[in-house]
């Protein structure tokens, strides 16, 4: 049995479906992320598990019981802001305990666990400051605090990073990553940074106009796109249009290759997919990485080469960890490759203008339909 | 770098413009005033005397000097009337003070909820009394209230009373009229914290647990303390030294200090009187105008 279940939900403002028809099961010390453009409902689906929205249709099941029209202030569920909403009349210490004391918890309890909170997001000192007196990253802390203080069943964070800046966003990211694991909740994230996402969640529900296009762990997201809209939405990757070429089949090392026939890059052979393509109009997908280049084409026996294009390099971008190439085919086609720099040196670099061949295994492309 | 380098000239000046303009249309009538209330009535024109002459040179403006004295201040406190009639503006002011507050917070915080769109209308329905005179609104008013009024002739017709109740005259009526005339300024700075009061606060207390009571008595009614501070001074104010009101609405048994200084000035020509009644009349209000500084400066540092 799942701690949450969300179940058929819909959610209309006026004739637009924010919400429309989604169902999903989050398990009890899971940290679960909502990924998806602006939007796409992600936050709506939040503010309905908060209570702030009253969905149209369907049940939410937290626990068994069915809280989709219980106020918000009945639920076991907590929620950190995006703004943080932090208090500006109540000092720190009063943020906090504003939870506690609806809670009803007697004084020595409420000031023991304000104690608590205080040092397990690490704000010693900064007590009796008010939320004006805080720094972002602090005020983030508190905000954090404040809904911990419960001890939600659920946790709600709502874009929880978004207002910090790229080196402190990172290390909030494990330590909000290391408080889920000690504290063992569940922590449901709602966020349109993808890299957050991955670094944080176990398992990622990427949402699109109301409903969820695939939920998976985010190697599966990256590496095993459910669609094209996915695979085009988390991270970068090459696409290349094509139809199935029935006669075109081979074995190569004992294993069988499909062979699609496009209009950009010829033929290019794939291995063969969990679930074989109902339709004609398909797609191969290869992430940039999985692109590589040489100067001279690869040995023609080797089958992890089988896909070779010849092109010229059009582009290089130096991005510290890797460099990212641009390379245009002969038969007009840009394929994107990006690869690591493992050394400080590197003779081999690519440069502009010269001629290279791009060859990627076929284990390391993904069939989508259009 | 010093503070004060960061002000260039034209800077500078504006911001002793303001202290000009008090200087010539407050400090100096006061000046005048105060001098009038040091002084002895007479009849004559001016109704007072000593009166300085600068071209009597030097030593009648001195002998002047020493014709002033404390005696006027000295009746306010021996007479009764005054007293009396200070208690009773201070009373009706925070009465009418406490009854614009219930009346206009809901009133305020029922605009601040409405959509945007019908804001700009409520506001304006809240102004739109300012369009008819101030006068004309209170004659109105005595209209209503008169024994063959609409009031009565609404309450006899719908035999709530079977003969027509006394209305005007009565401190009833001058509440009335004081909050009728006073609501405006009670609402709009109420309206003003309240409009920008963040709704997700309001959802965070709710999400940690406070009933929609407990979040306005938490959460909405402390962030609007500053608007209640403003709002009750605006009232307060004005109204300690209401004339027209009490005068037209309420019964004639009882002044209020306006209404005192009128009779002062008009009635008896006693200037010297009406103007140290007028003096310590400043001096009582000076406190709460402190009061709404000492608010409004807080208001500045939190906002920073």
């Amino acid at each position: 049995m799942p701690l949450l279940r969300i179940d058929a939900v819909v959610k209309k403002f006026g004739q637009f479906r924010a919400v429309d028809a989604l169902s999903l099961d989050i398990h009890a010390g899971e940290f679960f992320a909502l990924l998806g453009p602006s939007g796409c409902g992600k936050t709506t689906l939040l503010r309905m598990l908060a209570g702030f929205e009253t969905p149209d249709e369907g049940r939410i099941l937290l626990d068994g019981k069915d809280i989709a029209q219980i106020p918000p202030h009945q639920r076991p569920v907590n929620m950190m802001f995006q703004s943080y909403a932090l208090f500006p009349h109540l000092s720190v210490k009063d943020n906090i305990a504003f939870g506690l004391k609806r809670a009803r918890l007697s004084p020595s309890d409420l000031d023991a666990r304000v104690t608590e909170m205080v040092a397990l997001v690490r704000l010693e000192g900064m007590e009796t400051r008010k939320p004006d007196q805080l720094s972002g990253g602090q005020r983030q802390r508190v905000a954090l605090a404040r809904s911990l203080a419960r001890r939600p069943q659920l946790l709600l964070l709502d874009e929880p990073l978004a207002a910090l800046d790229k080196k402190l966003r990172e290390s909030t990211q494990l330590e909000l990553m290391e408080l889920q694991r000690r504290l063992g909740l569940t922590f449901i994230i709602v966020t349109h940074d993808q890299a957050e996402a991955m670094t944080v969640a176990g398992r990622i529900g990427v949402m699109d106009a109301g409903r969820l296009e695939q939920v998976a762990t985010p190697r599966e997201l990256y590496e095993a796109p459910r669609s094209r809209w996915i695979a085009e939405f988390v991270g970068d990757i090459n696409l290349i249009e094509g139809k199935l070429d029935a006669d075109g089949d081979t074995h190569l090392t004992m294993a069988r290759r499909i062979a699609i026939a496009t209009t950009q890059a010829g033929t290019i052979y794939v291995a063969e997919p969990r679930q074989p393509p109902t339709r004609d109009n398909l797609c191969v997908a290869i992430r940039p990485e999985k692109v590589k280049l040489s100067r001279r084409a690869p040995a023609s026996d080797d089958a992890r080469a089988i896909n070779r294009l010849d092109g010229v390099v059009t582009d290089v971008s130096y991005l510290g960890g890797i460099t990212s190439y641009k390379i245009r085919l002969d038969t007009g086609l840009v394929l994107r490759s990006s690869m690591a720099n493992t050394a400080r040196i590197d003779i081999d670099a690519y440069s502009p203008s010269q001629r290279v061949v791009a060859w990627f295994s076929p284990e390391d492309c993904v069939v989508l339909e259009q | 770098m010093s503070p004060r380098s960061i002000f260039t000239r034209p800077a500078r000046l504006a911001a002793i413009a303001p202290y000009l303009w008090m200087a010539l249309f407050f400090l100096v009538p006061f000046l005048f005033v105060l001098k009038i209330s040091l002084s002895q009535t007479a009849i004559a024109q001016p109704p007072y005397t000593p009166v300085f002459d600068v071209a009597e040179g030097w030593d009648a403006i001195k002998a002047a000097f020493a014709a002033l004295s404390l005696d006027n201040f000295k009746l306010l406190i021996s007479d009764d009337l005054y007293v009396l009639s200070y208690v009773r503006s201070l009373m009706v002011a925070a009465i009418s003070t406490a009854i614009l507050l219930v009346v206009g917070y809901p009133i305020a915080y029922g605009m601040a909820r409405l959509p945007p769109r019908w804001q700009s209308v409520a506001m304006m329905l809240v102004i739109v009394p300012f369009w008819t005179s101030f006068l004309i609104r209170i004659y109105a008013w005595i209209n209503i209230l008169q024994h063959d009024g609409l009031l009565n002739q609404v309450l006899l017709a719908l035999h709530v009373v079977s003969s027509p109740l006394v209305w005007l005259s009565t401190d009833s009526a001058m509440y009335l009229g004081i909050v009728y005339s006073y609501l405006p300024f009670m609402i709009l700075p109420l309206y003003a914290t309240l409009s920008k009061l963040d709704p997700a606060l309001l959802e965070a207390a709710s999400d940690l647990g406070a009933s929609p009571l407990q979040a306005f008595w938490r959460v909405t009614f402390p962030l609007s303390l500053p608007g209640v501070g403003a709002g009750a001074l605006l009232c307060f104010i004005p109204i300690v030294g209401e004339f027209v009101i009490p005068d037209l609405l309420a019964g004639s048994d009882a002044l209020m200090i306006g209404q005192t200084l009128w009779l002062e000035f008009f009635t008896n020509k006693d200037w010297p009187v009406a103007s140290a009644t007028a003096v310590v009349l400043l001096f009582l209000l000076l406190a709460p105008l402190l009061l709404y500084d000492r608010l409004q400066r807080r208001q500045l540092e939190e906002g920073r």
